[in-house]
């Protein structure tokens, strides 16, 4: 419970409410042994303790008594505090009749405990909530609250909005970075747990990129932003956890749909079961009692309460190993999820290529040249690599035209380079020559005549084969998409053990294939898909469940996808599927124990073989129990994956 | 227009779920999610009516529930 301390509010009604006990207690136990009700006799013996009662349960239930009052002006007919008032009140009338009757004076303490076990509820539901908020919160510590910028030679310290890109700001040891930049002076280590539950942090020096959010652990670092506050990654990730409980999962809209109904019910058969067995057998105070104790059980909020703050603990842990979640319906999808579709290059392979071959080696520096002219402008990793090789600064005046899913075109004046695969070679008529080896290859053209051929090979990730064994382990099936070639693709299937895979695809036909893939599951499980968000934002959004990787520094990623691995790292999958596993449990568990203890009370109640203390302490205690098990999500699970076979641990 | 209100004291999810139902119904309103956990009210409404459908929404929540207060 550390960390968290109570609100000015809560702690007042902490001690309106051990007040309250002390008194009840002090005044049950005297009630016991003395018997208040024989301190006076007459016909107004009931008074005193009557009196006595009564003041302890005002102490307890003036604000009750008041929202009642008030919510009831306003026609809130089925208020919970109208309706606990009702049954409480409706106790001690039962009681004064007995009283007045000249019957045996008791009842009494039943209407002054219910109401002080309400509260207890109340106050512990508070308390609960608020702590799981709090831990939540704590993600939120992220925000940076200003930047040192340095301007006309002098650092000024203002709001991280107030910054332009291009400016250049300073970041001191124990600060956060204010926005994303490059570094220009100054080395660091940065503390990126926060932001990726990783606990290792993270090198920079100058020319490295920094992300806003990183705490500064060691020296002073010069940052130039590249990005507003409002573009910067530390907004998007606030943007996404804060939004992440708009998106509501199908059992908590099930749950607020039950509620609606389930008050109005509970209270119209009271209000039978008070009128109709008591004309039939006259007995009107036994009956009007049972109808009573029905009232204490019709707040739904056991559950209204427990379910959503599963899902919130569920988000919560799983934001605290790196994995956001825009929504608890994405966890509750997220355990169905049979069909894990894969972007191969950067998803399940490094996507660091890098070029193992020219062919013709005589011609190397020329095709080098003229492919890295026409691959200049592009993000993708085997271009990227290209530039890397040639290593000088490509030529430029050249119009760059990107042909889908078959290569770049250069053009200036009337030199035309082309830099692309196989087809774009066919497409144009010029005949090339594949040359040995395994991986891509990019054929550079110029002028309509062959030049050569650049081999770039990826590595598979070092945790790919581990991550999807572990899903398969899971009852999942995988699908490995890929823009290579049937060659390439079928060894990178063979060496990581995907259970499908599909070559040769355009952009555009990995969308298709995913609605294939959509069409052909059951409609009960759901699909994900699992990129890097670099040019698969529309797969992203037309799977059932889209997951970016490396959500750091992507923010069209973080947009396009529903749910978040903040760090490059698969092993996120298996995690996130044990905690969506195990919150959904928690979910059902919550559902049908409060159903069943609401349904029993109910019961036994209508027959008369309980009384209003087992109401109360069942409604109480029911909620209590249902958001000690909420909290139960909220564990911490990288430490399970630490106790994984020997096996797997060594690989690592 | 889409927007996000922080909510206040939004002390019961019975409430927030009340709340969400009753905004909902208002004329103009086309999707209106209460977080209970989050105290957030987030409102996709008309823009050319925006003001006046906040205003209507304050009211319908302190109906249900006086002491919570909607931070616009």
């Amino acid at each position: 419970m550390k960390g968290y301390t109570l609100s000015r509010r809560e702690k007042k009604n902490l001690a309106r409410i051990l007040v309250s006990l002390a008194l009840f207690a002090a005044l049950f136990i005297a009630d016991k042994i003395v018997v208040l009700g024989n301190v006076f006799q007459g016909p107004f013996a009931w008074l005193f303790p009557f009196a006595l009662y009564l003041a302890v349960y005002l102490l307890i239930g003036y604000d009750v008594l008041w929202r009642a009052a008030r919510n009831i002006v306003r026609g809130q007919v089925f208020d919970e505090n109208f309706l606990m008032c009702l049954a409480t009140l409706g106790a001690f009338a039962l009681a004064i009749y007995r009283g007045v009757t000249g019957q045996e004076i008791e009842g009494f303490d039943e209407a002054c405990a219910v109401l002080l076990f309400y509260q207890v509820g109340e106050f512990f539901q508070s308390y609960a909530t608020g702590k799981s908020r709090r831990s939540i919160s704590a993600l939120m510590d992220i925000r940076p609250d200003y930047a040192n910028v340095k301007r006309g030679g002098v650092v000024e310290t203002v709001d991280p909005s107030q910054v332009q890109v291009g400016e250049v700001i300073v970041v001191n040891p124990g600060e956060k970075v204010p926005l994303d930049g490059t570094v220009i002076a100054g080395a660091a280590s940065l503390d990126t747990k926060a932001l990726t539950g990783e606990s290792l942090p993270r090198e920079v020096a100058a020319g490295g990129e920094v992300v806003s959010g990183c705490v500064n652990l060691t020296s002073q670092i010069e940052v130039r932003v590249e990005k507003t506050f409002y573009d910067s990654t530390v907004s998007k990730i606030l943007d996404l956890v804060e939004n992440a409980a708009e998106q509501k999962s199908k059992t908590e809209n099930f749950i607020t749909r039950f509620a609606k109904y389930y008050t109005p019910a509970v209270v119209i058969v009271a209000v039978l079961l008070a009128v109709v067995p008591s004309l039939v057998t006259g007995a009107w105070s036994v009956w009007v009692y049972r109808a009573l104790s029905f009232l204490v059980v019709s707040c739904p909020c056991a559950l209204v309460i427990s379910i959503p703050l599963s899902f919130f603990a569920g988000i919560g842990a799983a934001s605290r190993c790196g994995i956001l979640i825009k929504g608890s319906n994405y966890l509750e999808k997220f355990n169905k999820a049979r069909t894990f579709v894969f972007d191969k290059t950067g998803t399940l392979t490094k996507g660091n290529f890098a070029v193992t071959g020219v062919y013709p080696p005589e011609n190397r520096a020329e095709i080098l040249r003229l492919a890295a002219i026409a691959e200049s402008d592009s993000s993708h990793p085997i271009a990227k690599s290209i530039v890397a090789c040639y290593g000088k600064t490509p030529e430029t005046g050249y119009t760059l035209t990107n042909i889908a899913g078959e290569g770049v075109q250069a053009r200036r004046g009337d030199d035309e380079i082309l830099c692309g695969n196989e087809k774009l070679m066919q497409s144009r008529g010029i005949a090339c020559v594949r040359p040995e080896g395994a991986g891509t290859v990019v054929y550079v053209a110029r002028g309509n005549r062959f030049v050569g051929s650049v081999l770039v090979s990826d590595e598979p990730k070092e945790e790919s084969k581990e991550v999807l064994s572990a899903l398969h382990g899971m009852g999942c099936r995988t699908v490995m998409l890929t823009g290579d070639n049937e060659q390439i693709a079928a060894r990178v299937a063979a060496e990581l053990g995907v259970s499908d895979y599909k070559a040769s695809l355009l952009p555009q036909d990995k969308v298709a294939e995913v609605e294939k893939l959509l069409s052909e599951k059951p409609a009960k499980e759901s699909l994900c898909f699992v990129g890097d968000g670099i040019n698969d934002a529309p797969v992203l959004m037309r799977a059932d469940i889209g997951i970016a990787m490396g959500g750091i520094g992507s923010d069209a990623a973080i947009e396009a996808s529903d749910i978040v691995l903040m760090q490059d790292d698969l092993r996120g999958l298996p995690l996130a599927k044990r905690i969506a596993k195990k919150t959904m449990a928690v979910v059902f568990e919550n559902i049908v124990f409060s159903l069943a203890v609401k349904a029993i009370i109910l019961i036994l109640s209508a027959v008369g073989l309980t009384n209003m203390w087992v109401a109360v302490f069942g409604d109480v205690g029911v909620a209590v129990l249902a958001i000690l098990n909420a909290m139960r999500v909220n564990g911490d699970y990288r430490k399970k994956t630490a106790t994984l076979p020997p096996q797997a641990a060594a690989e690592e | 227009m889409k927007k996000v209100f922080k909510m206040q004291d939004l002390d019961c999810a019975n409430c927030a779920a009340k709340m969400e139902r009753a905004i909902n119904k208002i004329d103009g309103v086309h999707a209106a999610s209460v977080s209970f956990m989050m105290q957030r009210l987030s409102v996709d409404a008309d823009d050319e009516r925006f003001d006046e459908i906040v205003k209507e929404i304050v009211k319908v929540c302190s109906r249900v529930e006086p002491d919570c207060r909607i931070l616009v």
